[in-house]
Order: C-alpha cells, then structure tokens, then sequence
C-alpha cells in the first residue's frame, strides 16, 4: 500500500504540469478558496465538478491570474508552472496567459473578422515572422478548433455572425493559436446545443495530444466522457480529487457520492 | 370669463367629477370593491378625463383660432388706399390692437367719459391723450378708419370671449355628465382610462412632431421668398460676403461663412475628440472606483457651463494669450484676439466633456467579456483597448463625434465673442473669420426690414445649416447600422 502510492506519487511528479499548494482565495470578505492543493498533469484533461459558487472557476482562473483583473481579489499560496511559481514578482501576467490560454463559459469573439480573431493573439505576441506564417498559424488553429472547413470560405466575415456552437470553436482556436501549454476552459459548453456540445468535447479529447486541459463542467456526464483526471470542489474546498473512473464509480468523500448521485446540487 | 378663469372651472369640475365618480361606482357595488371592474379611482379618472380633456381642448383650440379670425375680420375694414403692402398693413393692424387694448383698459378701470366708449370718434374725443392716460402710448394720432377697426376689434373678440366661454362649459358638462352616467360597477372604467393616456401621449408626440415640422416649412418658404429676390447659384457660391443695408446687397455669397463654421468646427473638433477620447477611455478602463466617482461629475460640470462664459473665456483669456505667442511680439502670425484658432480652441474644450461622457457610456456598454477574452490571450490593458473595445465601441463613439461636430457647427456665443464678425475666405487660423451661425444672429439684429433680402438671407442661411447638420446625423446613422450589421 505504501509503496503504491510512492510510486504513484513519483508519476505524478514526472508529469505535473502545474502544482498548486496551499491555495487560499478571498474576494473582500468572501473566502472562496480554501487551502486547496493539487497537481495537474501534463498532456491530460481534468474535470472541475462541483456545485455553483463552490469555486471552480475562481480557483480556475488563478491558474493564469486573471483574478488579477478583479480589484478586491486576493491569492495567496503557491501555485507552479513548470516548477516557477507564477505569482512570482518577475513573472509577467500578460505573458503567462499567453502560456496558459482560456475559453469561456460565453463564446465571446471579438468583433473583428473570423481571421483577425484567430491572428489576435499571434500578432500581439509577434509568432509569425509574416503575412504567410500568420495565414498558417490560422489555418492550423482553425482546424485545431475543428472549425476550419466551415469557415475557410469566409475568414474575413466577421466572427459575430457565426453559430453559438461556432462562436465557441472559433475562441478555442483563438486560445490554441498563441501555442498555450494548458488552456482552461470555464463552461465552455454551457451556452452550447447538445450536437455543438459533442463537437467541442471531441474537440478537448483531440486537444490532449498537445496541451494540458483544465475543464469546469456542470454536467456529471461531461466529466466522465472527456476528462482522465477530476477535482470534486465543495464550499471552497477540494473534497477529493482522483482518476475520473475512480471518481465516478468509488467515489471516497460521502460528498463526493451525494453530489454524483445528484443529492448535493 | 377668461381663458385662465375657464380653466380653472374645468379642472374644479374634472375634480368633483373624479369623487362622484369614484363614489358612484363604489355605491353600484354596495361598497364591495371586489366586484368592481376596475379599482376605485379608475372611474373617478375616468370622469375627470372625459370632463377636463375635451373641454381643455376646445378652449386651447379657441384661444388660438380666434384671434386670426377676428383679425382678418377687421383688417378688412381698413380701406386699400391706405397702405401698400402687405408688411404695411401689419403696422396697421398692430396699431388697432393698440387703441383696442388702451379702449378695453380705459373700460376696465372704469374712466367716467362725457361721451361714452362706443360713441367716441377722433373728432370728439382725444383718443392718443386718453390712452396715453390709462399707459398705452401711441406713435401718432388715431385715424378715424383706425378707431372704427378698433372698435370692431374690441366688439368681436367680446363676442368670441361669450361664445367661447359657453361652448367650452357646454363641452365639459356634456362630458361630465355623459361620464357619470356610464359609470356602474361593469364599466371597464381602467381600459378607458388607459385609452385616455394613450391619447394624451400621442398628441404629445404629435405636437413635437408637428412643431417641428412647422419650423422646416417656415424655413422653406422664407427661403424660397429669399430666392425670389436673389440668384441661388450667387448665394451659393459667392464668394464674398458684404451685405450693404435695406436692399441692393450684391454680395451674399455663403462660402466665407460656410468656411469660418468648417474651419472653425475641425479646430474644435480636433481639441474634443482626442482629449474627449482618452479622458473616457482613461475613466472606464483604467480609474479606479474613487477617482471615477469624482472625475466624472467634475467632466460633466464643465458641460452645464453657459456657452456665453466660454465666449467670455475666449475674449479675455484665450485670445490674449495666443496674441502673445503669434502675434506682433512673437510670431506676427496674428492680428487681435479674435481668431479661427481662439473660437476652435474654445469650442473644443466646451465639447470635451459632451465628447467624453458620451464616449464612456458606450466604452462601459462594450461586455466585460470582450476584455476578459483579450487578457486572456495574454494582452496588455492598452492592447486591449485599441485592439478590443474601441472597435467594439466604435459606431457609438463615432456617433457622438458627429453629434459633437453638430454641435460645433450650430454653437453661437463663442464665435461672435472669440473669432470675430469679418465674413473672410483664408487658410490662416489665425485670422478672425465668422460663420454663418454668427451671420444669422446679425442680419437679423438691427432695424433690418424683415422682407429685405438681407433679412430673408438669413432663412437661406439656416438652411444651409439644417441641411448640414442633417446630413451629418444622416452620416451617422449609416455608419452605426453599417457597424451593427458587422457586429451583431
Ligand atoms: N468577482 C467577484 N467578486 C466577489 N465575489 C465573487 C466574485 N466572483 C466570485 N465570487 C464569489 O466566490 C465564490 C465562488 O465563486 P465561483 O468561483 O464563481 O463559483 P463557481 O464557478 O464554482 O460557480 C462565490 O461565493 C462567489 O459569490
Ligand atoms: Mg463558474
């Protein structure tokens, strides 16, 4: 039994992505995050399940600092990219998101032209050495998002006027054109039809090749198709977190059972 | 009984009309309020509508209407010989009213006369010295054709004064009893209420519609009598601007003016916009909640200032100022105070805050989540506001620009005081120019006739101006659906 989790644990180690230890977030008053620790992997997706205001998203969005945009936030503890602690004063925000790209629970294009959305992130990070390297980088990233035989028709009508589930494929490609090693994903399904939602989850299992995925999702089902790894979070804490069979099917927390079982909403 | 008397007696029946009303509903129930249609105060409304609303509008519709027919009425009574035309005839006439008020003052505060009122001719009486003792003065002596008219005038508007008074009391009871009777407990007493309000805000609606409708037509037609007398295409692209007095003006070319306003408007416009810009994006993207709370109110302040103090500003402050940098002593680029540059200099910080408020309300319309999506990406504040938010926010900013270019354009006070009155065709900023807001101002300032064409020019004047800034709303309006099409 020991040494079985010795061995686990030096897995885990070899391909941990990003490390978060001893997690504590406030909002004002609001302790939304309560001493939560854990280790993503790498080239894996991981489910955030939980009820609403338990904090998915809040810890999710620590992962790339864009709390930092909310004025009475507050992150203490470590959480680690690679080994580097990313609330380091000399690490730069803005070029960690570009590391750890997101998507949204609203797809949420700019309103520009379904090219200039996707060459966004490229041309602030200057990625394409021209107009031709830009072209490829969109082209790859569109059919990263599943979404380039729709669109490659029409890249310079604006992103707006494409479909909801669209709109959401096309924000993934967005988020995938910066090269990111992780990309969260808050909801992403949420506003999303149910052949749209199948899209995009085949979509993250593709993605697994190359990035680490870090999902929050309302849906139980959503969880257990498209995630290795699951985060069951209660009241701002992490209750359990394991593979997402042993989640699903042995659950250890009586919580963690009530809430699978639909007796905790 | 007067006007003001009548209204009060309607809205004294509309009130007693609202508690029999509501007590007679009320009573047709026994009291039970469950059973009514409608509540309570419902039918009395319902009464009080049907007593005050078509009366007040009887009466209103009378007050107007009466005294053009009774001054058609007696202006026929002054023989033709007398005057020669039309504008003529309209001193005349003003004189009757004259004599006619000064006659019913000298009835009202009951001047004993040996010869009574309705018997008095110019040759038994002095009619200028006894006005003139009640406190209405007169030019000249009153001819007899005058007095007669006057008399006439005074007879028709008593006569109509009767009539008035009896049909709008006869209105307002016939409503008040037809509503009184209706009522009972089925009436559906808040449907017709609702139909009531419906009207009410319709003929508001109409009335600013209809108004505004009233002014374009005038505009028109003096603008057509304008062109009567003098050639469009001189008026259109004259160059030179020399009006010369009571007719024979051979120079009311509108392109020195139009230039001043233009010229005047891009310097404006080009302090306005880029402050007014950066002033809102800084507000609603990088202040923090305090110092917004307390720069916006201080930004809009500078909004509720008089036109008239900035021209003040323009005059004492901003012109001097700029004489001393380019005029004689420094760059001899500038002669006095009053120049192109002090009005634009000026306009342009009076649009500042009209520039910047509108800006920030639609800069904080653009989602949140149009910046969390370029943060996201890893894109800096500044990167997202021009990539990002303007973009988004673009067909509103540019509307409120072309609502500010608007405003340029018609501003006044600022131009008269700061750029001058000299109508000129020049490229130096510097140089006093004025425009055709200005112009319209003084052409028909003065003892100018108002049938000359130096008077009338100014109609064609306003609009020139009408049809530019109409054009720039239509301008405007093309652009943003253009946007929102793209956009939505
Ligand atoms: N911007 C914010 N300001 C203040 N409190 C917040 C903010 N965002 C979230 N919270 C609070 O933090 C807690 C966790 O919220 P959240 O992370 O959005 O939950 P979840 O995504 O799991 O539904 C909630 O109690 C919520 O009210
Ligand atoms: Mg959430």
């Amino acid at each position: 039994m020991n040494d079985m989790t010795k061995t686990e644990k030096a897995l885990e180690m070899k391909t941990s992505k990003i490390s978060a230890k001893n997690v504590q977030v406030h909002y004002a008053d609001t302790h939304a995050i309560k001493d939560v620790n854990v280790e993503i992997e790498d080239k894996t997706v991981t489910a955030f399940i939980g009820p609403s205001g338990c904090g998915k998203s809040t810890f999710l969005r620590c992962l790339n600092r864009m709390n930092d945009t909310i004025d009475i936030c507050r992150v203490t503890g470590d959480i680690l990219l690679d080994g580097e602690d990313i609330y380091d004063r000399r690490v730069d925000p803005v070029q960690l998101r570009a590391k750890v790209g997101m998507v949204f629970q609203k797809p949420n294009p700019f309103p520009k032209s379904i090219y200039d959305n996707v060459a966004y992130g490229p041309r602030i990070h200057g990625l394409a050495r021209n107009k031709a390297d830009l072209d490829d980088i969109v082209e790859k990233s569109l059919r990263r998002g599943a979404i380039w035989n729709e669109v490659k028709d029409r890249l310079h009508a604006p992103g707006t006027g494409l479909s909801g589930g669209q709109q959401q494929r096309l924000c993934i490609a967005r988020a995938v054109a910066t090269e990111p090693e992780v990309l969260l994903m808050d909801e992403p399904c949420s506003a999303l039809d149910p052949i749209a939602t199948a899209q995009v989850e085949e979509l993250i299992d593709e993605l697994r090749e190359n990035f680490s995925v870090v999902i929050v999702t309302h849906s139980m089902q959503q969880a257990a198709r498209v995630s290795q790894k699951t985060a069951f979070f209660h009241m701002g804490n992490l209750v359990e977190y394991d593979d997402t069979t042993k989640i699903f099917t042995n659950p250890e927390d009586p919580r963690t059972e009530s809430y699978i079982t639909g007796r905790i909403g | 009984m007067s006007a003001s008397l009548l209204l009060l007696i309607i809205l004294a029946l509309a009130a007693v009309g609202f508690v029999i009303g509501r007590g007679r509903a009320l009573r047709s129930v026994q009291g039970d309020r469950r059973r009514l249609h409608s509540l309570p105060n419902y039918y009395g409304f319902n009464v009080a509508m049907l007593a005050f609303v078509p009366a007040v509008l009887v009466l209103a519709l009378w007050v107007v209407v009466q005294p053009m027919v009774v001054n058609s009425a007696v202006s026929g009574l002054i023989p033709h010989d007398s005057y020669a035309d039309a504008g003529a005839l309209n001193l005349i006439m003003s004189d009757v009213k004259r004599v006619a008020h000064g006659l019913d003052a000298v009835a009202a505060q009951g001047i004993v006369q040996k010869i009574p009122l309705s018997e008095m001719n110019v040759g038994n009486t002095d009619i200028r010295g006894l006005l003139g003792s009640v406190g209405v003065a007169l030019g000249s002596d009153v001819t007899q054709d005058v007095l007669n008219a006057a008399q006439e005038f005074r007879a028709k508007s008593a006569q109509g004064a009767l009539w008035m008074s009896i049909i709008v009391l006869v209105v307002a009871l016939a409503g008040f009893f037809a509503a009184i009777r209706m009522t009972n407990g089925d009436l559906r007493a808040r449907n017709l209420v609702e139909h009531g309000i419906k009207a009410v805000l319709i003929g508001a609606a109409m009335i600013a519609v209809l108004t505004t409708l009233g002014i374009i037509l005038s505009l028109i037609f003096n603008t057509i009598s304008f062109f009567g007398m003098f050639p469009m295409a001189d008026f259109l692209f004259g160059m030179t601007w020399s009006p010369e007095g009571r007719g024979g003006s051979e120079h009311l070319g509108i392109l020195p003016l139009l230039w001043g306003t233009i010229y005047i408007s891009i310097v404006a416009l080009s302090v306005a916009v880029p402050i007014g810009l950066f002033a809102a994006v800084y507000l609603s993207e990088y202040a923090s909640r305090t110092t917004r709370a307390f720069a916006k109110p201080l930004l809009e302040v500078l909004a509720g200032i008089p036109t008239i103090v900035y021209g003040l500003f323009a005059l004492t402050v901003v012109g001097p100022m700029l004489v001393g940098f380019f005029g004689a002593d420094g760059l001899n680029w500038m002669q006095g105070a009053r120049s192109v540059m002090t009005a634009g200099l000026v306009m342009g910080i009076m649009l500042i805050p009209f520039v910047s408020s509108l800006s920030d309300d639609i800069i904080n319309a653009v989602p949140q989540s149009m910046r969390d999506g370029s943060y996201g990406l890893g894109a800096t504040q500044s990167e997202t506001v021009r990539q990002v938010v303007l973009p988004a926010a673009l067909p509103g900013i540019v509307g409120a620009i072309l609502l500010a270019a608007s405003r340029a354009i018609g501003e006044t006070m600022i131009v008269v005081m700061g750029a001058g009155a000299a109508a000129r065709l020049s490229m130096n900023p510097f140089e006093a120019m004025t425009t055709v807001t200005a112009k319209i101002v003084s052409q028909l300032t003065g003892d100018a006739d108002f049938a000359s064409p130096e008077a009338l020019v100014a109609f064609a004047l306003g609009m020139t101006l009408f049809i530019l800034t109409l054009g720039l709303n239509v301008v405007a309006l093309m652009i943003v659906r253009k946007y929102r099409e793209q956009y939505e």
